[in-house]
C-alpha cells in the first residue's frame, strides 16, 4: 500500500499533518488529518478563580482571543448568576462584532481569497495577499490594511490590549465608552461597510463572473452534505454574540435548537488514537465514522453553517445578499465546501451593520456597563459564534468561585471531522491508479483552507498558508515522489 | 525554489531572519503584524528565511543550512513535545542570534501553569473526564497508532512545559503577552542597527508597569484584597490601593500600562525586572509590603482570604521558568521532559 504524506513543511512542524493511503489499485483508501498538539487548559485551568477565566483561556488562541475572552466572560455571568446590564451586552457585542469584521478581512483577503482572486491555476507563489495586491492593485491593498488596522485599533481602545484584552467581568466590563470614543467608532464603521460592499462586488466581479470559478464552487469534489450548526437571534438570523444554538439536517430543515447550557445533550466529543484533537458529533444521532448524510452524527460549524442555520441576516444589506446567495446556488442548505468564502463576506456584511447599529444605540455610552454579583457561584455555560465555528466554555466551581471541573468545546475542533473528509473527497477526486495529479495539492489546500482552520484554537498555528508537501511513499515507506507547491 | 526565496536569494547578503512558533497561540505573530507596514521595512533589511504564518519555511532548507547561517531568530512558544524540542534545538545551532520572543519563550506563560499537573492527568482529563467526551473503550492518542491502512505517528507529549532557555541556550529575550508591537519594532530596529546589548540582557525598559501607569498613588496599605468581580474600582486611584492584587508593582514595564487603563489590574504578562530570580516571589514580597498588618498570623489571614489562589495569581505566566519550575512529579514521569 502507498502512503501519500502532506506535511505542512514537514511532520516535525506541528501545525497538523495529512496521510493519505492508496489501495492495491492505487486509489484512495483513507486519509488522515493528525493533529500533533495539546495543551490541556481544562486541566490546569481547574484551581484558577473563576473570573480568570477571560483572561487565561484567550491564551488559547492569539488570533481569536476575542471569542474565549467574551464566551468566558458569559460563563462566568451563568457562574456567578448575575445578568449585565443592557449597556454591557451591546458593548460586548460592539466589540465582538469589530472583531468579527477585522478576521473575516484577513481570512478573505490574505488566506481564503487569493484562491479565487488570482485563480485556482495559478502558481502558488502568486496565490497569496501579494497576489492580490498586483491583480486588483495597491489601493485595494491600503483599503485591507485600514481595515485591519481600524479594527485592531477599536479593539484595544475598549478592552484594553489589541492581542488579549482585559476587560470581560462577570455581570459587564471592566470600563465603558465615552461620546468621543463612541463616534470615533461609528465613525470606522460607516467605513467598514463601505469596505464590506466593495467586497462583496469583487466577489461578484472576479469569482461569480467567471463560470469556472462558478462550476469549481458547485462542484461534488468539495460538497459534503452534513449537519450545519449555527447560533441564532429569536427571529432564528444570524447572530455571533448571543441566542440559541440551531443544528439543521442535510436536507435543511431543523433537527435541534438548544440553550448552549443544554450543550452535552447534543454535542459529544470522540477520542481517536491517532490525533491529540477530538473529533466532535452530534450525540443523538450518533458517531458513524468519517460520513456524510442524516444518519451520521457529523456536522460543520462554519460561516455557511451559520448561514445554513438560519433563517437569514438581523441587518438589510446582509439580508439581501443573504438572498442573493441561496437563489444563485439553488436554495437551501448551500452543501459546497466553497461556499463558505462567500458566506464568510456576507458575515462580514452583517458584522459591519451591526457594529454601527451598536455604536449608535442610546445605551451604548450609559453609565452602567457593570452589575455586582450577590449569588453563591456554582456552574455555567458560555457560548458565541467564533468565527470559525460555535464555541463553547462550560465551568463549574466551589462556593467560592475556584474552578472545579472545565470543558472546552472550540471553533475549528467542531469542524475536525468534516476537514478530514473533505481532504479524502479532494484526495479521491485527484488521485487514481496510483497516478498523483499535479493539482492535488492546491485542491487539497482549498478543501482545507475554506474552513479558515485555526488550529492556534485546536493546537497552536495561525489560520495561514499551509505550505504543503507531499511524499508518495512506496509499502517499504521509502518516498518514491515528491510534489512540492514551493519547488519549481 | 519558490520565487519568493529565489528573490531573496537574489536580493544576496541581506542577513536570514527566521520566525518560528512552537506551543504557543499565534498571538506573537498578530502583534508582529501590528507594526502595519513597518513589516515592509523589515523586508527590506532581512532575507526572511522562516515564517510559517505568511511563507513557506521547510525545515529541510533550514536543516541544509551551515550552522550560524541564520543572522536572528525570533522563537515563540514554549517546549512541550519532540517537536518543538527539536525545532529549538535545530534552530539554536543555525541562528547567530536567538531571542526568546514573548512570554512562553521566555518564561513558559499561561500554557506553563500545566506543570501544576503531568501528562497521564492532563491525557485523563482531556479524553476522559471532560464532560462532552464519550471514550468508553478508554482511548488515548499514542506516538504510533496501526490502522488498516499503516502506521500513524504523533509527537511525543512531555510532562513538563519548558522555556527557551531550559531547552537551548538563549541570546536574548522579548518579555510580554504578547509583546507590544512599538517595542517589537524598537528590538528590530536595535537588530539592524547592531545595537545589541550584552548577552541574556531582557530587551526593554527596566522600570515596572507602575511607573508607567497614571493612576493616583497615596502609599496607601490595605486591609483585604478583593476579587476582580466584588468591587467597581475608583478609575482614577491606584488599584492594588483599592484591594485588587495589580501586578503592576512587580511587573516590567513594556506596554504602556494598558490594563490599568480599562479599569483592570495588571496579570504580569511582562514578567519581572532585571535581576529578578523569581517573579511569585519578588511580587509576593510586593504584595506583603502593602498588607496593613505586623505579624504574619493577620498577614496569612489577609492573604488566604483575598487571594485563594497563590500559585495561578503569582505565578501565572512564569511557573514553568520559575524556580519552583512544576508539581512535584510522580513516579515513572519522563523525567526532565
Amino acid at each position: 500500500m502507498k502512503r501519500v504524506s502532506i506535511d505542512p513543511i514537514t511532520r516535525l512542524e506541528g501545525h497538523g499533518k495529512i496521510d493519505i493511503f492508496l489501495d492495491d489499485a492505487g486509489d484512495v483508501a483513507n486519509a488522515y488529518l493528525q493533529i500533533p498538539e495539546l495543551r490541556g487548559f481544562e486541566k490546569f485551568c481547574t484551581g484558577r478563580p473563576a473570573e480568570d477565566m477571560p483572561n487565561l483561556t484567550a491564551r488559547i488562541c492569539g488570533v481569536c482571543p476575542e471569542a474565549h475572552h467574551l464566551a468566558a466572560t458569559k460563563a462566568i455571568d451563568r457562574v456567578f448568576h448575575v445578568d449585565p446590564p443592557p449597556t454591557a451586552k451591546k458593548l460586548r457585542e460592539l466589540f465582538y462584532s469589530i472583531f468579527f469584521a477585522t478576521d473575516h478581512t484577513t481570512h478573505f483577503y490574505a488566506l481564503g481569497g487569493p484562491d479565487f482572486v488570482v485563480g485556482p491555476q495559478a502558481p502558488k507563489a502568486e496565490r497569496n495577499i501579494l497576489g492580490v495586491i498586483s491583480k486588483v492593485g495597491m489601493d485595494i491593498a491600503g483599503k485591507v490594511l485600514k481595515m485591519r488596522r481600524d479594527g485592531h485599533h477599536l479593539i484595544k481602545m475598549i478592552g484594553g490590549r489589541a492581542v488579549h484584552p482585559n476587560w470581560g467581568l462577570p455581570g459587564g466590563v471592566s470600563r465603558g465608552i465615552t461620546e468621543e470614543q463612541r463616534q470615533e467608532i461609528e465613525k470606522l464603521g460607516r467605513e467598514a461597510i463601505e469596505f464590506a460592499k466593495f467586497s462583496l462586488q469583487l466577489f461578484r466581479d472576479v469569482v461569480l463572473g467567471n463560470t469556472e470559478y462558478v462550476n469549481l464552487i458547485k462542484s461534488d469534489t468539495y460538497t459534503h452534505k452534513t449537519y450545519n450548526m449555527g447560533t441564532v437571534d429569536e427571529n432564528n438570523k444570524v447572530n455571533f454574540y448571543d441566542g440559541k444554538i440551531r443544528v439543521v439536517g442535510p436536507d435543511g430543515k431543523e433537527k435541534f435548537k438548544f440553550d448552549s447550557k443544554d450543550y452535552k445533550q447534543y454535542v459529544a466529543e470522540r477520542v481517536e488514537p491517532w490525533s491529540y484533537l477530538k473529533f466532535p458529533y452530534l450525540k443523538q444521532i450518533g458517531w458513524k465514522g468519517f460520513v456524510d448524510g442524516a444518519d451520521s452524527g457529523v456536522y460543520k460549524a462554519t460561516p455557511l453553517s451559520r448561514l445554513n442555520a438560519s433563517d437569514g441576516m438581523a441587518t438589510p444589506l446582509a439580508q439581501a445578499e443573504y438572498e442573493k446567495f441561496y437563489e444563485a446556488l439553488g436554495g437551501k442548505p448551500v452543501n459546497p465546501t466553497l461556499a463558505t468564502h462567500w458566506a464568510r463576506l456576507i458575515e462580514l456584511t452583517y458584522a459591519t451593520e451591526n457594529w454601527v447599529k451598536l455604536a449608535t444605540d442610546p445605551d451604548i455610552t450609559g453609565k452602567e456597563f457593570r452589575r455586582l454579583p450577590t449569588e453563591t457561584p456554582t456552574e455555567g455555560v458560555g457560548c458565541v459564534e467564533a468565527p470559525r465555528g460555535t464555541l463553547t466554555h462550560h465551568y463549574a466551581t466551589d462556593e467560592r468561585g475556584i474552578l472545579t471541573r472545565v470543558n472546552l468545546i472550540v471553533g475549528t475542533t467542531n469542524n475536525n471531522a468534516p476537514i478530514c473528509m473533505s481532504v479524502k473527497k479532494a484526495a479521491q477526486g485527484l488521485i487514481k491508479k496510483g497516478k498523483v495529479s499535479e493539482g492535488l495539492l492546491n485542491m487539497v489546500e482549498m478543501a482545507f483552507r475554506a474552513y479558515d482552520p485555526c488550529f492556534g484554537c485546536a493546537t497552536h498555528s495561525l489560520p495561514g498558508q499551509m505550505p504543503l508537501e507531499v511524499r508518495l511513499r512506496n509499502a517499504d515507506g521509502d518516498v518514491v515522489e515528491r510534489l512540492s507547491q514551493y519547488l519549481d | 525554489m519558490s520565487s519568493a526565496s529565489g528573490a531573496a536569494t537574489a536580493a544576496g547578503t541581506k542577513p536570514k531572519l527566521a520566525i518560528y512558533w512552537a506551543a504557543s497561540c499565534g498571538g506573537c505573530e498578530i502583534s508582529i503584524l501590528g507594526i502595519d507596514t513597518k513589516i515592509l521595512d523589515v523586508a527590506a533589511a532581512f532575507e526572511l528565511v522562516m515564517c510559517p504564518c505568511i511563507m513557506d519555511g521547510k525545515v529541510r532548507d533550514i536543516e541544509q543550512l551551515e550552522d550560524g547561517a541564520i543572522a536572528v531568530c525570533l522563537f515563540n512558544g514554549s517546549i512541550r513535545n519532540s517537536e518543538q524540542e527539536y525545532m529549538a534545538q535545530l534552530l539554536r545551532r543555525k541562528s547567530k542570534v536567538l531571542v526568546a520572543f514573548g512570554s512562553c519563550a521566555h518564561e513558559g506563560c499561561i500554557p506553563g501553569l500545566a506543570n501544576l499537573h503531568d501528562k497521564q492527568a492532563i491525557f485523563e482529563n482531556s479524553y476522559q473526564e471532560t464532560e462532552s467526551t464519550e471514550n468508553p473503550q478508554r482511548v488515548r492518542p499514542q506516538t504510533a497508532t496501526t490502522v488498516p491502512e499503516g502506521t500513524l505517528h504523533l509527537p511525543v507529549f512531555y510532562d513538563t512545559v519548558r522555556t527557551l532557555d531550559q531547552t537551548v541556550d538563549v541570546d536574548y529575550y522579548l518579555p510580554g503577552c504578547p509583546p507590544e508591537s512599538p517595542k517589537i519594532w524598537e528590538a528590530i530596529q536595535a537588530i539592524v542597527a547592531g545595537n545589541l546589548p550584552p548577552k541574556g540582557t531582557v530587551i526593554g525598559s527596566d522600570t515596572t508597569v507602575c511607573d508607567d501607569c497614571k493612576r493616583i498613588r497615596n502609599v496607601k496599605k490595605v486591609k483585604q484584597f478583593k476579587r476582580t468581580w466584588e468591587i467597581i474600582p475608583d478609575p482614577e486611584i491606584c488599584l492594588l490601593e483599592q484591594g485588587l492584587l495589580c501586578c503592576g508593582i512587580a511587573t516590567r514595564a513594556g506596554c504602556g500600562a494598558l490594563c490599568p487603563q480599562v479599569n483592570s489590574p495588571c496579570i504580569g504578562c511582562y514578567g519581572p525586572n532585571n535581576d529578578v530570580h523569581d517573579f511569585g516571589a519578588r511580587l509576593m514580597s510586593a504584595v506583603a509590603s502593602v498588607i496593613d498588618a505586623d505579624n504574619p498570623k493577620d498577614i496569612n489571614a489577609i492573604i488566604s482570604q483575598g487571594i485563594p489562589d497563590p500559585v495561578g495569581t503569582f505565578y501565572r505566566f512564569g511557573l514553568a521558568g520559575s524556580l519552583l519550575r512544576r508539581s512535584k512529579r510522580p513516579a515513572g514521569s519522563d523525567g526532565g521532559h
